[in-house]
């Protein structure tokens, strides 16, 4: 195993991790790491790829690189929006649930029927 | 097995601990705390392999900015009523899910094409015509110039959207609430000494950038950051968002982004492209006024909403 194939298959269970978050975790503030998680782990995926492409002297891709960057950037502006939206719940409901008729549950399982 | 490879295995197992606590931990405090050592662990991740700019932006982005931002989410909605958690049965699928969604990558990763497809070559062969030496930035402002002039437009529209969820009256007002000065505490003498120094390293950022990791996101972020720091200090209030000066500061770097893109349909006969010779001073023009846009548009973002009823 050489280190391209570590960390592309680290970002691919850093991707899994991130989706389990995105979707088992109710609060919504959690969500929102979990999305970031996921990037995360696409981003370094994606880096593995520029990694291969070493060549003209380079230890990487560059075009890949670029838009690596440029996602996380778009990234932090869509997490920004979204905590900005949060709070604004918080501050309307005094809560942060996205299901606003949720009862107050007991048991955790109950949450399934 | 190398002591390279060895400490790529360590830097994996630090990410993948990192990550498992930022899902895993008890309240969202601990978890966007987890998150920024996730961000930094990733960043030391990126620079082996090769690609140090990404590194330098995701410890600025995604471990600084959108973790401290998320601490302070985590910290400002700690009153809200905790979610119950997922049923079993929901976690049981949550996890396939997940498991088959993890799988796809990771197959793609053990069955990459060898030889390896690359735009590096010819990154390289047309970066003397832009005159830079650093082809992230090559890419970033010459062959993908399009890709960052909307990066930078989606950043406006995060910002209006977010200055948009405030009431009618506090429209144009003032973001957050005002911080108290207090001489005596450490955050008024970190306020005070290391935005000078910040600066220059901001600065220093964005000009090696044309030729060395770095570049005009990474230094509008440093450049952000000391700005945030004189403010939670105390010492300077953010501007009312309906001042001229800063609606045009936001929007400086993208518009005169536009208008090189725009002016290269008839000196150089194409969108975005730059006359021949005149590129590199373009590009760091273009830089220039971008960083600051950047700085600016960061440190509104971090403010969030208007809270506070605009000066009249």
């Amino acid at each position: 195993m050489n280190a391209e194939v570590l960390f592309g298959l680290a970002g691919a269970v850093l991707a899994g991790l991130g989706l389990y978050g995105l979707v088992a975790d109710p609060a919504p503030l959690r969500k929102l790491l979990a999305f970031n998680l996921l990037g995360g782990g696409v981003f370094l995926v994606f880096g593995v790829v520029a990694r291969r492409g070493a060549a003209a002297g380079l230890g990487g891709d560059p075009v890949p690189q670029a838009l690596v960057i440029t996602g996380l950037v778009v990234a932090f502006a869509a997490t920004a929006l979204a905590v900005a939206l949060l709070r604004l719940l918080f501050e309307r409901t005094g809560q942060t649930l996205l299901d606003s008729a949720a009862p107050e549950r007991t048991s955790p399982d109950q949450a399934d029927e | 097995m190398t002591i390279g490879l060895l400490l790529d295995f360590f830097l994996v197992i630090l990410a993948l601990a990192a990550g498992w606590w930022t899902i895993g931990a008890k309240d969202s405090f601990g978890a966007a705390v987890a998150f920024v050592a996730y961000g930094l662990v990733l960043a030391l991740i990126w620079v082996r392999i090769a690609a140090p700019d990404v590194a330098l932006t995701e410890a600025a982005i995604g471990s600084g900015l959108t973790g401290g931002m998320l601490i302070a989410a985590s910290t400002r909605l700690e009153s809200a009523r905790q979610a119950t958690r997922a049923g079993s049965v929901t976690r049981r699928l949550a996890i396939a899910l997940s498991a088959l969604v993890a799988a796809a990558p990771a197959l793609a990763v053990l069955g990459l094409p060898d030889p390896p497809p690359s735009l590096a070559t010819a990154a390289m062969a047309a970066l003397p015509s832009t005159g830079l030496g650093n082809p992230v930035t090559g890419v970033l402002l010459a062959y993908r110039a399009v890709d960052t002039l909307l990066e930078k437009v989606v950043l406006i529209l995060a910002l209006l959207g977010t200055w948009s969820l405030a009431p009618d009256r506090l429209w144009g007002g003032l973001p957050g609430r005002k911080e108290r000065r207090n001489a005596a505490s450490p955050l008024t003498l970190l306020g005070q000494v290391l935005p000078p120094i910040g600066i220059v390293i901001g600065l220093h950022i964005l000009w090696v950038g044309a030729d060395e990791p770095g570049g005009a996101f990474q230094g509008g972020t440093i450049l952000a950051a000391m700005g945030m720091l004189a403010v939670m200090a105390g010492l300077v209030d953010v501007p009312a968002t309906s001042r001229r000066w800063l609606r045009l500061l936001v929007v400086a770097g993208p518009g005169l982004f536009l208008i090189v893109g725009l002016a290269g349909f008839v000196i150089a006969g194409g969108f975005l492209a730059y006359p021949a010779g005149f590129a590199k001073p373009l590009i760091l023009v273009v830089e220039v006024v971008l960083t600051l846009s950047v700085a600016a548009i960061l440190l509104l973002l971090l403010a969030g909403p208007p809270e506070r009823e605009p000066p009249r």
